[in-house]
C-alpha cells in the first residue's frame, strides 16, 4: 500500500472498512439491477414452450465483479488518483493527454466510420447486428439519457417517469403517420413539441412538490401514460400495439420501402438488403446526438441553463434573486420531455412497431441509472455509461 | 422631540404596519410597526429569537404574515404591498433584495456565474427567452457583455476580482458573505435587506464589510435594512435603529438614542452576565439624566 503510506494506520483501516462497506452496497445494487436481466432468462425449449432459464452463476459473477471493482476503486484507485492529483497540482499544471483532450472528437470520428467498418468486416447482413442492435440501440439510450440529464443532472429534479415522454413521442409518430400519413421529417419535431407540451401539462401541478414527492408523482404519471396506452384500445390498439409504421425516407428523395419506385437499393442498383436502412438510421441517430449535444452545451451557457444549475444548488436563493422557480423548472421538464419525444419518434420509426411494453418503469430506471453512473451533468460520462450499460446487456442477450 | 421632527422630513422607502406573525401558538412578531427611510442604513437589532429573521422573511415574501401591511415605495413613486406578493416578485418587481443568515450561495457555480444568475430576468429577456440566444443574436451577446461588466463592478467592490472563476463554495467565509451581498446588488435593488452580515467575521473582514456597505449606500443610493448582533457594527454604520424583543418593538431612533435607552440596555446587553452590573449602573445614570425619555 505504497500509495497511502503517509496516512496513519487508523486512517488506513478506516479506508478498508469503508471500501468493504461500499463494496457490499455495490453488490446489493448490482444484485437488484441485474437479477431480472441476468439471473433469469426466458427461452424456448424443444417443444416451443417458454421456459425460464436460471443463470445464478452468471449473476453471481456480475455481483462479484461489481463488488471487487468498487472495493479496488475505493481502497486503492481513488487514494492513488487523489495522491497523483495532489502531486500534479504541486508540480506545474501539465497538459492532458491527446486522447483525453479530444475524446469527443475522436468518438464522433469513430462513430462516423463505424458502419462501413462493420460492413467491411461482417458483410451487409452480418453488420446488421452491430449497427442496429449495438450502434442504434446505444445511441437511442445516449439521447434519452442526455434528455433526462437536463431534468435530473442540471435542474436537479428527480424524474422517475421519464419514459412517459418517450412513449408520447413514439405513439405520436405511430398514430399520426398511420392515421394521417404525415412524413417522418414533419413528425420528428412535432413529436418533440407534443412531448414538451405533455411535460408542461404534467409538470405544472407536479413541480411544486419537492424531492421524494416529486419522484413518486412522476413515477405515477409514467405508469398512468402506459395504462392509458393499454386501455384506450380504439386509438392505440391496446397491448397489441401499432405495427406497420411507415419507414423514414432520406429527406423524401430515396425511400426504403421495397415496393417504392425510388427505393434506395433500386436507384443505386444495389442488391436488396435491409441494412441500408439501418445504416441510414444509425447516421440519423448520430446526427440527432450531435444536435442534442450542441443544444445542451449551448443551453448551459444561456441564462436558462445557468438558472437550472442554480436551482439545483439552492432553490430559495434563486427565489430571492427574482427567478420564478416554477417556470424555470417547467422549462427544464419540458425541454427534457422534448428530447424524450424526439427519441420516441425515432424509436418508432426504427422498430416499425410500438406497444406499451416498451415503456415500462424499468426503462425509466435504466435511463436514470445511466445518468447517475455517467456523473450527472457530464455529457461524455453519460455517453460512456450508456455504451457500457446497454452494450453490456446487449452482449449477454 | 428632535427625533420626531427628523423623521417627518424623511422619505420612507419601507413602511411596516401592525405586522404580526404567528407560528402555531408562538407569536414570533406581535403588532410591529416601523419605517425605513430612503438612503439610510436602518438596523434591526434584538436578542436571539426576537423575530428579526422572521420580519425579513415577511418583508421579502418568504412568509405570509398573519396580519399587517408592508409597503415598499420606489423612487419613482410606485408602491407595492409586499405581503401580497410571492418571494420572487418581491425581488423582481418591488426591487427588494436580501441575503440570508446562513449564507446561500450556489456553491458549485463559479463566483462570476453566481453574479450572472442574479441578472437572470434581464438576460432572459435579452436572449428572447433563450430562442434568440440559441441562435446567437447580437443583442443577446451585447446584453451578456453588459452583465459581465456589471458583475465585474461588484466583484471589484467586494474585492473578489481574483477569485472570479473559482467555485463560490471554495471562498473563505468572509468572502462568501461579501459575494452574497454583491449577488444581491446585481439584481439592482432599491432596498437591500442583510441578515446578520457580520456574523462570524474576523475584525479585518468586518471592516471590509462596513466599507462595502458604505460604498453601496454612497454609490448606488440603495437603502439598507440590516440585522445585526454586534452592537459596535450597528452603532458605527447605521443611521436609524429599531430594537425588537419577543417580537415587539421596544425602541426606535438614532443609534445614540437607542444606545442610551434603558429598555434596550436591559433587554439587549442584559444577555451577557458579566455586563449586568455595568448595565445597571448605566441605567441608573440615564434615569437620573433623562427620566422622561423612557416613555417613547
Ligand atoms: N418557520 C418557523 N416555524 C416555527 N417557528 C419559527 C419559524 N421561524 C421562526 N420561528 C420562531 O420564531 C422566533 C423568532 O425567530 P427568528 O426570527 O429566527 O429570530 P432572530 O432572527 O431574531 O434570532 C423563534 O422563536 C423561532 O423559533
Ligand atoms: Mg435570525
Amino acid at each position: 500500500m505504497a500509495n497511502i503510506t503517509n496516512t496513519p494506520e487508523s486512517a488506513g483501516s478506516n479506508l478498508m472498512a469503508r471500501a468493504l462497506r461500499e463494496a457490499f452496497y455495490a453488490g446489493l445494487v448490482a444484485l437488484g439491477l441485474f437479477v431480472l436481466f441476468v439471473g433469469l432468462k426466458t427461452d424456448q425449449n424443444i417443444l416451443n414452450e417458454l421456459v425460464l432459464v436460471q443463470r445464478w452463476g452468471l449473476l453471481a459473477i456480475f455481483v462479484v465483479i461489481a463488488m471487487v471493482g468498487r472495493f479496488l476503486s475505493v481502497a486503492f484507485i481513488r487514494p492513488y488518483l487523489a495522491e497523483r492529483k495532489a502531486v500534479k497540482a504541486a508540480a506545474a499544471v501539465k497538459e492532458a493527454g491527446f486522447v483525453a483532450r479530444n475524446f469527443s472528437m475522436i468518438a464522433v470520428a469513430v462513430l462516423l466510420v463505424y458502419p462501413p467498418i462493420m460492413v467491411a468486416l461482417f458483410g451487409f447482413q452480418g453488420s446488421l447486428k452491430w449497427v442496429d442492435n449495438f450502434g442504434i440501440q446505444i445511441l437511442i439510450y445516449v439521447l434519452l439519457a442526455w434528455g433526462l440529464n437536463i431534468v435530473v443532472g442540471l435542474a436537479g429534479l428527480l424524474d422517475l417517469g421519464y419514459v412517459a415522454f418517450y412513449a408520447v413521442g413514439a405513439y405520436s409518430y405511430a398514430l399520426l403517420s398511420s392515421y394521417f400519413g404525415l412524413s417522418f421529417w414533419l413528425l420528428l419535431p412535432m413529436a418533440g413539441i407534443l412531448a414538451a407540451l405533455w411535460g408542461a401539462i404534467l409538470g405544472f401541478p407536479v413541480l411544486r412538490l419537492k424531492g421524494d414527492y416529486l419522484a413518486i408523482v412522476t413515477l405515477a404519471f409514467g405508469e398512468i401514460i402506459r395504462l392509458v396506452l393499454i386501455n384506450w384500445t380504439e386509438v392505440t390498439k391496446g397491448t397489441f400495439g401499432i405495427s406497420g409504421i411507415a419507414k423514414a425516407s432520406v429527406f423524401g428523395i430515396w425511400s426504403f420501402d421495397v415496393s417504392a419506385s425510388n427505393n434506395f437499393a433500386k436507384v443505386f442498383g444495389l442488391p436488396m438488403s435491409s441494412s441500408y436502412y439501418k445504416i441510414f438510421l444509425f447516421y440519423l441517430a448520430l446526427a440527432l446526438c450531435m444536435l442534442a449535444a450542441f443544444v445542451t452545451i449551448r443551453l448551459r451557457r444561456m441564462p436558462i441553463g445557468r438558472a437550472w444549475e442554480a436551482l439545483r444548488e439552492d432553490e430559495i436563493a434563486c427565489r430571492s434573486l427574482g427567478i420564478n422557480t416554477v417556470t424555470t423548472k417547467l422549462t427544464a421538464f419540458a425541454t427534457g420531455a422534448m428530447f424524450g419525444g424526439i427519441v420516441g419518434s425515432f424509436f418508432a420509426v426504427r422498430q416499425g412497431f410500438v406497444s406499451p411494453e416498451s415503456f415500462v418503469f424499468l426503462e425509466s430506471a435504466i435511463i436514470l441509472a445511466i445518468v447517475v453512473l455517467g456523473g450527472m451533468g457530464s455529457l461524455v460520462g453519460i455517453a460512456v455509461a450508456a455504451t457500457v450499460m446497454i452494450g453490456g446487456t446487449e452482449l449477454l442477450r | 422631540m428632535a427625533l420626531e421632527t427628523d423623521t417627518m422630513t424623511k422619505d420612507p422607502i419601507l413602511k411596516v404596519e401592525h405586522l404580526s406573525m404567528r407560528f402555531g401558538g408562538l407569536m414570533a412578531i406581535n403588532d410591529l410597526s416601523f419605517e425605513a427611510y430612503r438612503g439610510d442604513i436602518t438596523a434591526l437589532i434584538g436578542p436571539n429569537g426576537a423575530g428579526k429573521t422572521t420580519v425579513f422573511n415577511c418583508i421579502t415574501g418568504f412568509y405570509k404574515p398573519t396580519m399587517g401591511m408592508i409597503t415598499m415605495r420606489q423612487k419613482a413613486g410606485k408602491e407595492y404591498l409586499l405581503e401580497r406578493m410571492s418571494d420572487f416578485e418581491v425581488n423582481r418587481n418591488a426591487k427588494v433584495a436580501r441575503t440570508f443568515q446562513n449564507i446561500r450561495l450556489f456553491s458549485g457555480l463559479t463566483v462570476l456565474e453566481n453574479l450572472l444568475v442574479a441578472q437572470h430576468n434581464k438576460l432572459m429577456l435579452a436572449s428572447g427567452y433563450t430562442i434568440l440566444g440559441l441562435l446567437g443574436f447580437p443583442t443577446y451577446k451585447r446584453a451578456v457583455g453588459q452583465s459581465i461588466e456589471q458583475a465585474k463592478y461588484w466583484l471589484d467592490k467586494a474585492n473578489l476580482m481574483d477569485r472570479a472563476d473559482d467555485p463560490a463554495g471554495d471562498l473563505p467565509y468572509g468572502a462568501q458573505r461579501r459575494l452574497e451581498i454583491a449577488r444581491a446588488m446585481c439584481t439592482e435593488p432599491e432596498f437591500l435587506c442583510l441578515d446578520e452580515p457580520a456574523a462570524g467575521l474576523n475584525p479585518r473582514e468586518s471592516l471590509a464589510l462596513n466599507e462595502l456597505l458604505r460604498s453601496i449606500r454612497k454609490d448606488t443610493g440603495t437603502s439598507i435594512l440590516l440585522i445585526e448582533h454586534d452592537m459596535s457594527v450597528v452603532m458605527e454604520i447605521s443611521d436609524h435603529v429599531v430594537v425588537l424583543e419577543y417580537g415587539q418593538k421596544i425602541s426606535d431612533g438614532n443609534p445614540d438614542f437607542v444606545k442610551h435607552d434603558p429598555k434596550v440596555i436591559a433587554a439587549y446587553l442584559g444577555v451577557e452576565d458579566d455586563e449586568v452590573e455595568e448595565v445597571i449602573e448605566q441605567i441608573e445614570e440615564i434615569a437620573v439624566v433623562a427620566p422622561g425619555d423612557t416613555q417613547k
